[in-house]
């Protein structure tokens, strides 16, 4: 399979690194030119993308000024699997892409000072109740409140950071700076 | 590795692929964040107008900075001299993403740089060699960018350094394992992290390209040099069209490897920075702090 990466900015090689060693090909998505290629050499039921970490205005600019911000958000909607983190999740929500009916704080956590890890249960990952998930936090985001048809998968300190609507898997946090794959497989099923 | 240190190298790991611009106003600073800026350098002068004051460089105001962190979402980073450590407290305390402790200032200490150990903030620090790189690591640094000549426009002395660091690490991976301690001892820095460069290729932490950087074809060039994102200091607000050339560089980074979208990019940018040849500076920034 191969998975179209966001890279616009941010960290993206690092989400191709897991791909890569769950045995997956990826395509880099700098501008519209690769999105019509990815698209001309994926079949649609085949499509993926990653929406990596980095920074949701400098992505959001780029985006724009590289009319990609519709075509993406039409492929979302048409039920293409789509994983967001930190910024990636940011870009989800109803001031960005729009396809997730979520409500979501920016730098949430403050400044890098507020950065931290944490491990928490992820509902719907194999032994999720036994292995808790790791969590990187940087300069994170949380989402304050989901619509109807958002399940929420995780929570840290009470508030969500990670949710799922349809085939949308959104997460405050990095699971591509960690050794655990499970979130990235689950983003893989969809 | 402590967590502090980890979490401060993956802030830069989120900043890859961008470009960090330096301003010296909330109004600069929401420029450059609408055009695109991964990040902000907060200082009252930029290194070309310190170049034109002269006399002694020190950090910027607080209150200059905070109204830089109030006005924008994305990182602020701001500069502390060379081995100032009470400067770099004093950012701290004001929670400033990133410090910057920069030959661009000048320096307070010409023996020690700050043990950024002893710190929860973030630092980067720059190098003009693998050897500088691998020290300001083992200080504590969790972002290396390469010296350059700050305020020049002329991207020589980047090139230079980002080439000499690719292909001292080049050597090093080529090395025979019995070799490395020697090459560590050459380098003066600790086996480890010269094992680390032998094994993964690369440093420890993100590297980023800066000083000189004037034109959306010398970011282009810096990262296809091996650079893993951009800082442009003097020359985004020294020239003639700060948004469109800010605009400009950023996609200049995305598309560094996409000549057509570059010559799209270099059109109808207006007056770039005058600049300076590197024969014509009288003080070589590049060489405070090794």
């Amino acid at each position: 399979m191969t998975i179209a990466i966001l890279a616009l900015q941010g960290a993206f090689i690092e989400h191709e690194q897991v791909l890569h060693r769950l045995g997956h090909e990826t395509l880099e998505i700098r501008n519209l030119a690769d999105w019509q290629r990815y698209c001309s050499e994926v079949p649609e039921a085949d499509r993926r993308l990653v929406i990596p970490g980095g920074e949701s205005t400098a992505m959001t600019r780029i985006m724009r000024d590289e009319n990609l911000l519709e075509p993406l958000r039409e492929a979302i909607l048409h039920g293409m699997p789509v994983l967001g983190t930190c910024a990636g999740l940011i870009m989800l929500d109803p001031q960005h892409l729009a396809t997730m009916d979520i409500h979501v704080r920016r730098n949430a956590y403050g400044r890098q000072l507020g950065s931290f890890t944490a491990n928490a249960t992820v509902a719907g990952l194999p032994s999720a109740n036994e292995k808790p998930f790791p969590m990187v936090f940087i300069r994170a985001p949380y989402i304050e409140s989901v619509g109807d048809g958002v399940e929420v998968l995780a929570s840290v300190d009470s508030h969500i950071v990670a949710a799922r609507q349809g085939n949308q898997l959104a997460v405050a946090f990095h699971p591509e700076l960690t050794d655990d794959t499970r979130l990235h497989e689950l983003f893989l099923s969809l | 590795m402590e967590d502090r240190t980890l979490l401060n190298r993956q802030l830069a790991q989120m900043l890859k692929g961008g470009v960090i611009m330096d301003v010296t106003t909330p109004e600069q600073a929401r420029i450059a964040e609408a055009a695109g800026a991964c990040a902000v350098m907060a200082l009252e002068r930029i290194p070309a107008d310190i170049r034109a004051a002269g006399g002694v460089s020190r950090m910027s105001d607080p209150k200059m900075i905070r109204g830089i962190q109030e006005a924008v979402s994305i990182p602020v980073m701001a500069k502390c001299r060379i081995g100032h450590i009470v400067e770099a407290q004093i950012l701290e305390a004001i929670e400033i993403d990133y410090i910057d402790e920069s030959e661009v200032l000048s320096p307070a200490d010409d023996v020690y740089h700050i043990d950024k150990r002893q710190f929860k903030v973030p630092f980067v620090c720059g190098a003009k060699d693998l050897g500088e790189a691998l020290r300001r690591i083992n200080e504590g640094a969790t972002m290396i960018r390469t010296k350059g000549e700050p305020g020049t426009g002329d991207v020589i002395q980047a090139v230079r350094h980002m080439r000499l660091i690719q292909s001292e690490i080049r050597r090093v991976v080529s090395m025979r394992e019995d070799e490395l301690y020697e090459a560590a001892k050459q380098l003066a820095v600790p086996y480890e992290l010269v094992r680390f460069v032998h094994d993964n290729g690369k440093l420890p932490v993100v590297n980023f390209a800066a000083g000189g950087v004037a034109t959306p074809a010398d970011a282009a060039l810096m990262m296809q040099l091996g650079a893993e994102g951009v800082f442009v200091g003097s020359g985004i607000f020294k020239s003639g069209d700060p948004v469109k050339r800010a605009q400009a560089i950023v996609k200049a980074v995305t598309n560094y490897q996409n000549p057509k979208i570059l010559a799209e990019l270099s059109e109808d940018l207006g007056e770039a920075m005058v600049g300076i040849n590197e024969q014509e500076i009288a003080l070589l920034m590049a060489e405070r702090g090794k």
